[in-house]
């Protein structure tokens, strides 16, 4: 689904920062994310294809000196009464003072866009889905392909789904031309949703991930004691392969007046030693005027990766090295509030509905083992642990027809 | 050994089919509302998920497969 096509502005000689990791190894998850949630969210119960929408939305990322943001545009259209196609536009401006790029490098600016197309057929009550995803930047290209099927069983209560997806990188690196890396990822999903009352729904969601390849960040660095009471500085090194098991619980509850709360609590562990907590409780409120009210509040922690440390006690100390902030211990606190607005038709043409929404989640980063580099003058171990805040805001109108 | 395996697969295929919805056709108004959704807005969630995923060394299993009655 995705594609990045950099327009890059290099300011720096290198560009290490948390849009590079988080975008990079991200990429591949954001375009089959994406698929999942298009592709396989069927709805519960008799099986029926999506329902033909337009968004147009923009989105904003603010923190940690990093600034991100661009629109995002999905169209989805059925043709005939079995065969859905959708279509996704989507871009990222990048402006990035991180903490990594601060304490080695200098500002950079970029501009990734991400192209998708995707389909699901339905016969009977069992829908299959196909999506492909390419991805390409000055530095890194990522093609995906994305297959589903999900299956409406038991009264048309139960929802099976399977899903399996493959991506293909190419990694590359700005200043280091001898640099070409591949990195392979398949994904393995199974989904159930439930209906358990007239008023509850319950989802299910394992996932399994495999990546193989170069999967470490081309700019980054780790730090380590140089014996003279300072730190030098040396690349990452993150071994070749990677599997992930993830586990998520979902509900939601239909509240005796027109309102519904829903909760989620996910697991994960890795190879790499890190695993995560997620929990999320969220109350979604709409009024007679057409509006609707949401409001969240979700926790996240993890442990470090067994190879990650603030602070190496020699040069090579290990064969494999990372100080990435993300394979740190840390916790993430987010608060979300949403307020959507829906336009009934009013002789629109083709347009049945439209809705206009802002969403805004502010989130709270708190490092405990990942430390502040830019306080200077103390002795290397000491200095503060970090932590960052992130407003992170969506802006979008729908047309359903 | 195989003759005993056909005939459980056949017995939960059987059992399976003849399940009696427990939540009748005409008792699922609420779970069609659309804030019966675990994913209302594609573009809006899938967008979310990413800034979640991008800052978190936890993947998979996010998002919400299901939801709503499926009635239009």
């Amino acid at each position: 689904m995705a594609q990045r096509v950099a327009q890059v502005v290099v300011v720096a000689v290198t560009k290490p920062s948390l849009a590079k990791t988080n975008q990079q190894t991200g990429r591949f998850r954001w375009g089959l994310v994406f698929a999942g949630v298009l592709g396989i969210c069927v709805p519960l119960m008799a099986a029926v294809l999506p329902e033909n929408r337009a968004d147009i939305m923009y989105h904003a990322y603010s923190g940690g000196g990093l600034e991100v943001n661009g629109p995002s545009v999905l169209a989805r259209k059925s043709i005939g009464k079995s065969t859905s196609l959708w279509g996704n536009y989507y871009v990222d401006t990048i402006t990035s003072a991180t903490i990594d790029v601060v304490t080695s490098a200098s500002e950079y600016i970029e501009e990734r866009t991400e192209k998708s197309l995707g389909t699901d057929y339905l016969y009977d009550n069992t829908t299959l889905s196909l999506s492909y995803t390419n991805s390409v930047e000055n530095d890194f290209n990522a093609n995906a392909v994305n297959f589903g099927i999900s299956q409406v069983m038991f009264g048309d209560l139960t929802t099976v789904t399977l899903g399996y997806a493959k991506g293909w990188d190419v990694i590359t690196a700005t200043g280091r031309p001898s640099l070409r890396e591949e990195a392979d990822r398949q994904k393995y999903k199974l989904g159930l949703s439930q209906v358990i009352t007239k008023n509850l729904l319950m989802g299910l969601n394992f996932e399994t991930i495999t990546d193989e390849g170069f999967l470490n960040n081309p700019y980054r660095e780790v730090r380590y004691l140089d014996g003279n009471g300072g730190y030098a500085k040396e690349f990452e090194e993150y071994p070749k392969t990677r599997t992930s098991h993830a586990v998520a619980m979902r509900a939601l509850y239909y509240l005796p007046y027109r309102a519904a709360i829903r909760g989620e609590v996910r697991g994960y562990t890795d190879t790499w030693g890190i695993n995560g907590n997620m929990a999320e409780i969220g109350y979604i409120h709409p009024t007679k005027q057409g509006l609707t009210y949401e409001i969240s509040y979700r926790v996240y922690s993890q442990n470090n990766a067994d190879f990650y440390s603030d602070l190496f006690n020699r040069e090579a100390e290990f064969t494999y090295r990372a100080r990435d902030k993300e394979l740190s211990t840390y916790s993430t606190q987010t608060i979300g509030l949403g307020i959507s607005y829906e336009f009934k038709k009013y002789g629109w043409g083709f347009i049945d509905k439209g809705s206009a929404n802002i969403f805004y989640n502010r989130i709270q980063i708190d490092y405990e083992n990942f430390r502040d580099l830019r306080v200077e003058g103390v002795t290397p171990g000491t200095e503060p642990f970090y932590s960052l805040s992130a407003d992170v805001f969506r802006i979008f109108v729908s047309a359903w027809y | 050994m195989k003759f005993l395996l056909s005939m459980l697969v056949m017995m939960f295929i059987l059992t399976g089919c003849s399940i009696k919805p427990w939540v009748e056709p005409y008792e699922r108004a609420n779970l069609a509302d659309p804030i019966m959704s675990f994913s209302r807005d594609p573009v809006s969630s899938a967008y979310i998920n990413h800034v979640f995923e991008a800052r978190e060394g936890a993947r998979g299993a996010e998002g919400g497969s299901g939801g709503g009655c499926g009635c239009n």
